[in-house]
């Protein structure tokens, strides 16, 4: 009765790899991000502002990708940036993952009233207008890392619990938990370890889109100052002031844009390539 | 042996709620699925569960091994009433009746190995020597010790279904409920399927309720044969008899359907 259905064997895909190798570096760079950056990332020197990246003439090799209109070293400054990027990403994320999946599970296996009560929570929080309410959230909270991340983790959770709570019904109508209920399984246990199970490749994915979305959020609110301090480096800023200079020095706008970019893609396709990877069953 | 019937069923009612006709305030109405159901199903027996859809005959099942809980009447499992014991009194008694389910691939945790899955109910029932049993479990229903390790999906259809028939006999249960499990296998896996299962009952002297919308099947397998229509008893006999001489309209209905060889047929 043997046949070849247990030696089906997939290669991780190009795009795990990819987006790992690109995060793993930069939690690298943040990690050791004094280490490495060549600069100060907030020492300013007005002599030495606007000087292009290291292939165009008039460059200073001790500014690998230009400096900014205060002369500060744009390398050192996306470094030191990862660093705000990826703790937002890893907090925020990790948060808003486990108060929005445990009100979708709960909502969609157990039904009934709680479901009911969590279901039009997420209705009427999803009325509100999210930028609105982040802005809203921190003129109360006041700027800083921590109003953001609970920003982020007050808007973002009924992103999860809505998708989970769907989930969670379709696995929670199929017959192994009922039969689990036959073999004498509690029903919190059978909500942990069976129907968990099975929708955890569907949390790994939203975490990762989750991480990539508060990358950009804390961005976005960098961009519209309202996130920390200025004299801390963060992706956003250096966009807003990259947007002011852009005719005199793209540089200085274009490299944090596709540190971003890469970053959020990075993140999505981590999900999707963990999804692929760690799924017994073949899709 | 004692003279304790394993089920004894009094008058079942059980309804569920209509939600498509629910008013906007106050409770939905209920639509009634079983209406007074009475049987007894002696020690050994294997009884044949037949119906139409929309019969009941899975909804008869489920509230057997408390999945579902009666609105009325009585069920006594070795005459003890077991109608509505709650989840926590019914524990230690589930290792006494199991189920087998219709759809093995929806049965069978797609997360976990055969041998996890088979191991699960004697885990939760404080067996000992679980992975002894594990073992015992599928050379009983003949398939190989490696398959432990396997994950339902690298199984073929009949191989799931024999996993699910190791964890039902796994935990040595007196009752066995078998909801239409053979309807979603080809007719060769059927076959093995109920050959099977015929000679679990005489190896481990089960008692079998065996649902099927297929008469044909029943008349193999079964010695009485209750037939459903409406969540209403129509025939409870034994089985040759039944096909012999069928009382009640609609138990001839079912069996004017089944398809039986023409051997003259012409395919044109």
């Amino acid at each position: 009765m043997a046949d070849g259905r247990s030696q089906v064997k997939r290669r991780a895909g190009a795009r795990l790899w990819l987006s790992a190798t690109w995060l793993g570096l930069l939690v690298l760079g943040a990690v050791f991000a004094p280490l490495i950056a060549p600069q100060d990332p907030l020492a300013q020197d007005l002599f030495g502002a606007r000087l292009p990246p290291f292939w165009e003439a008039g460059a200073d090799a001790a500014f690998p990708l230009g400096s900014d209109s205060l002369g500060r070293d744009v390398l050192s400054r996306i470094i030191h940036g990862a660093r705000i990027a990826l703790g937002v990403a890893l907090i925020a994320g990790t948060l808003t993952c486990l108060i929005g999946s445990g009100l979708g599970l709960i909502a969609g296996y157990f039904r009934g009233w709680p479901d009911m009560v969590i279901s039009r929570l997420v209705d009427i929080w999803m009325a509100f207008p999210p930028v609105l309410f982040a802005i809203l959230l921190i003129a109360v909270l006041g700027t800083g890392l921590s109003s953001i991340i609970i920003a982020i983790v007050v808007i973002d959770w009924t992103r999860f619990a809505r998708v989970i709570r769907a989930e969670a019904m379709s696995q929670g109508a199929m017959d192994y938990v009922a039969s689990a209920q036959v073999a004498g399984r509690k029903r919190f246990s059978i909500l942990l370890a069976e129907i968990l199970p099975n929708v955890l490749p569907t949390i790994v994915v939203l975490l990762t889109l989750e991480m990539g979305i508060a990358v950009i959020v804390e961005a976005i609110l960098s961009f519209v100052n309202l996130s920390i301090s200025t004299d801390q480096p963060t992706w956003g800023s250096m966009i807003a002031e990259g947007r002011l200079s852009i005719h005199q020095a793209w540089w200085v706008l274009v490299f944090p844009l596709v540190t971003l970019f890469l970053t959020v893609l990075s993140f999505s396709q981590l999900g999707e390539g963990l999804k692929d990877h760690f799924d017994p069953v073949l899709r | 042996m004692s003279d304790t019937p394993i089920y004894d069923i009094e008058n079942l009612h059980l309804s569920f709620p209509d939600m498509a006709h629910k008013p906007l305030l106050g409770p939905a109405p209920r639509i009634e699925i079983l209406k007074g159901i009475s049987l007894t199903i002696p020690r050994g027996d294997v009884v044949g569960i037949v119906g139409g859809s929309g019969s009941g005959k899975s909804t008869l099942g489920r509230a057997m091994i408390r999945l579902l809980e009666p609105d009325s009447g009585s069920i006594r499992f070795e005459g003890q009433d077991i109608t509505h014991l709650g989840e926590d009194a019914l524990r230690p008694l589930r290792r006494r009746f199991q189920m087998i389910f219709q759809d093995p691939m929806s049965s069978l945790n797609p997360r976990r190995t055969v041998g996890a899955i088979i191991a699960g109910p004697l885990r939760l029932q404080g067996f000992d020597r679980v992975s002894q049993r594990v073992d015992q479990a599928l050379d009983h229903v003949g398939l190989p010790r490696a398959f432990r390790k396997r994950y339902p999906h690298e199984l073929s259809g009949g191989q799931r279904q024999r996993v699910g028939i190791a964890r039902a006999i796994a935990t040595e249960p007196d009752f066995i409920l078998a909801d239409e499990i053979v309807s979603g296998l080809d007719v060769s896996s059927q076959a093995q399927v109920l050959n099977l299962l015929e000679q679990l009952v005489r190896e481990l002297g089960l008692t079998l309720a065996f649902i099927s919308h297929d008469l044909s099947v029943i008349r193999r397998l079964c010695r009485h044969t209750l037939v459903l229509h409406l969540g209403e008893v129509v025939e409870y006999r034994e089985t040759a008899a039944l096909f012999e001489a069928p009382q009640a309209a609609y138990t001839r209905e079912l069996l004017d359907a089944i398809p039986l060889p023409d051997l003259k047929q012409v395919w044109a």
